[in-house]
């Protein structure tokens, strides 16, 4: 369960000048959701994906992960809950290139401490669940199209068993034909219990994940639930 | 992050850019390389000079011309003058006590030529007893006489390095065979036994004639451009060296020793000269080999730094899903501390290859010392810390948001 309370976010422009990109976000996540994130551009959607990803604190207002507020710990605090408790999938895939597809999903292990012998085995189960054919496990990562890429990048984001997948337009460098797959691999993820939230400016997009929260102005503009939501599509 | 990780990571980055690494590499390996050459050559000279010193015997003084001080303001070259007469010579012999033996010497450098083949040698004109002082030995034939002397008799013996540059390695059977000395022909009546030792000091690359010979043949000057002094102990070195002095300088009609034109050396002066001089080389070397150690050092940081650039997004990515700014910092440290490593290894191999290179194709006499080798090494692990230290911290220091926006 995550919840963030009254958060707000200030940045201090150039010349000065200060940008209030959240203006009191109050929003509470429940285990096993699927939550789109929607808005215009500008509106405050990566930032507030930032303070739910650990990557960045809030200016004021309070985030509870799992019952632990974790808005004033330490960078290194932080690194230690992202490596635990969220898998990342960015819209630019960000693998390492001329690495396997293996060493790309397990490289958060390697800042988990998790002893070798169990790494395979675990890697083998994440990208297992990013439906990621076999054939293509020792494969080069930068030999792969995008659809495929985003595979490593959803399994890489499982392997720690996170509370939480954050995902920034995760279909944003695909077609549209790829992108249904991946969304489908998410629902499928969302099926089997996993905290799934999708932050994207489409309305096809979001129209699979069973809560969208539109934003605007660093506000909450609405928050509805889709009882009728699925991976039927 | 475990130390096998740590490893492991550092492996995968050197490796997945290879090009840049070698490149990387490639200025520590100079640079050491360089250290160690240049101090192998410095070493090497100091100890064949000092051999060569050594072999020619303890208990001998030698005298040379010093500068022209009676002719004016404008001094000549040291060992340069003309100060040093067959008369010194005699009246040495003559009325020093404790003097075993003297011998002069007129020195110069010629062509010299057998059959097709030729060299430029150091050419000694010197009289019966020189063996005898200098401990050279005669391997094949003999030494001249003080007959040969007497008569300007055009008869030489042959260093071991001028027999094998004129008649082949180890060449037997030489006595008897003419060379041309400054186009003169000269009959070759000994050989001598090779003494060993090599470039600067090589006491084999030279040919012996007679003193008389040598001055009215060759240089056209009774001058002596040395004489040595066989002393009959050890003991009375000290007196003997200012018996010589006292007389040369009555002779010379000198009042102020400082004044004086010649120099009287005895062998152990000649070896703490000798030991400052290329101890002085040594460092020059080394200073000169450092500053291209320096410049690796400084392309290390700049590989670095590029590396942190060009890698930022790779840093944002490791930084979201969990490394520690320690983590980042010691992955870019150790990289650049493996390359400098990597660079040192091949560079003291490199720095061997190339000494034993020398030694054994330029016939020029060089010594790896231990210390120069510990030394390049530890500069250059050093040089992977310093210079890889601020690119480590920068890297580390970064957020991850910017570091993952980085286009
Ligand atoms: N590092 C920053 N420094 C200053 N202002 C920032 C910074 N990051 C974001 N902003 C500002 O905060 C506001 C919200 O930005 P944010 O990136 O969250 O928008 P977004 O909803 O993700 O937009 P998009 O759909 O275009 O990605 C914008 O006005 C932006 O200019
Ligand atoms: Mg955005």
């Amino acid at each position: 369960m995550i919840e963030v309370r009254d958060v707000t976010k200030v940045y201090q422009g150039g010349a000065g000048a200060e940008t209030a990109a959240l203006k009191g976000v109050s929003l509470r996540i429940e285990d096993g959701e699927y939550v789109a994130i929607m808005g215009p551009s500008g509106s405050g959607k990566s930032t507030l994906m930032h303070i739910l990803g650990c990557l960045d604190t809030p200016t004021a207002g309070s985030y509870l992960l799992d019952g632990v507020d974790v808005s004033t710990m330490s960078s290194d605090e932080l690194a230690d809950i992202r490596n635990a408790r969220i898998g990342f999938v960015f819209q630019a895939f960000n693998l390492l290139p001329r690495a396997t597809v293996f060493r790309n999903v397990m490289l958060p292990l390697v800042y988990s401490g998790i002893s070798n012998g169990q790494r395979e085995e675990l890697a083998i189960q994440a990208l297992e669940a990013a439906d990621l054919h076999e054939d293509l496990w020792d494969h080069l990562s930068n030999e792969l199209s995008g659809g495929q890429m985003q595979r490593v990048a959803i399994a890489r984001a499982l392997i720690n068993d996170p509370t939480l997948v954050l995902a920034d337009e995760p279909t944003g460098n695909l077609d549209t034909k790829t992108g249904e797959v991946i969304l489908d691999t998410f629902a499928r993820l969302n099926e089997g219990g996993r905290t799934i939230v999708l932050i994207t400016h489409e309305p096809d997009v979001a129209k699979h994940a069973k809560r969208i929260v539109h934003i605007q102005d660093g506000e909450v503009l609405s928050d509805e639930r889709r009882s009728e939501a699925g991976w039927s599509a | 992050m475990r130390l096998v990780d740590l490893l492991d990571e550092t492996r995968f980055s050197i490796f997945a850019n290879k090009a840049r690494s070698a490149l990387t590499i490639l200025g520590i390996v100079v640079g050491i390389a360089a250290v160690i050459v240049m101090v192998a050559i410095g070493q090497g000279t100091q100890q064949s000079i000092t051999s060569s010193i050594q072999a020619a015997g303890s208990d001998l003084l030698q005298i040379m011309p010093g500068f022209g001080a009676s002719s004016g303001a404008v001094r000549g070259a040291r060992g340069g003058g003309s100060s040093l007469t067959m008369d010194d010579l005699a009246a040495i012999k003559k009325d020093v006590p404790n003097v075993k033996d003297a011998v002069g010497e007129r020195q110069g450098r010629y062509q010299v030529v057998a059959g097709g083949n030729n060299t430029n040698t150091s050419v000694i004109g010197t009289q019966q007893g020189y063996p005898a002082i200098k401990n050279v030995n005669v391997a094949e034939g003999s030494f001249f006489t003080t007959q040969d002397d007497d008569s300007m008799a055009r008869v030489c013996v042959l260093g071991a390095t001028v027999r094998d540059d004129l008649f082949g390695e180890n060449a037997t059977g030489i006595v008897g065979q003419r060379v041309r000395v400054n186009g003169m022909e000269f009959r070759v009546i000994g050989v001598a036994a090779a003494k060993g030792g090599s470039g600067f000091g090589n006491a084999d690359d030279q040919i012996y004639i007679p003193l008389s010979t040598a001055q009215r043949l060759l240089s056209g000057s009774t001058s002596l451009s040395s004489i040595d002094v066989q002393v009959d102990s050890a003991g009375n070195m000290s007196a003997v060296q200012q018996a010589v002095t006292q007389l040369l300088l009555d002779r010379h009609n000198i009042s102020d020793a400082t004044q004086a034109d010649f120099m009287v050396l005895s062998q152990q002066d000649i070896l703490s000269a000798v030991t400052t001089a290329t101890g002085t080389l040594t460092v020059l070397l080394a200073s000169i080999a450092g500053i291209s150690l320096l410049v690796g050092g400084i392309g290390i940081m700049n590989m670095m730094l590029t590396a942190v650039t060009e890698r930022t997004r790779e840093i944002g990515l490791r930084k979201a899903i969990g490394a520690r700014e320690s983590d980042i910092s010691s992955q870019f440290l150790a990289e650049s501390v493996t390359l400098t490593f990597l660079g040192g290894v091949v560079g003291v191999l490199l720095g061997f290859a190339i000494s034993w290179a020398i030694k054994h194709f330029a016939s020029f006499n060089t010594a790896v010392s231990l210390g120069s080798v510990l030394l390049a090494f530890s500069v250059s692990a050093g040089i992977g810390i310093i210079f890889g230290y601020y690119p480590a911290r920068r890297a580390a220091a970064m957020s991850p948001i910017e570091a993952l926006r980085y286009q």
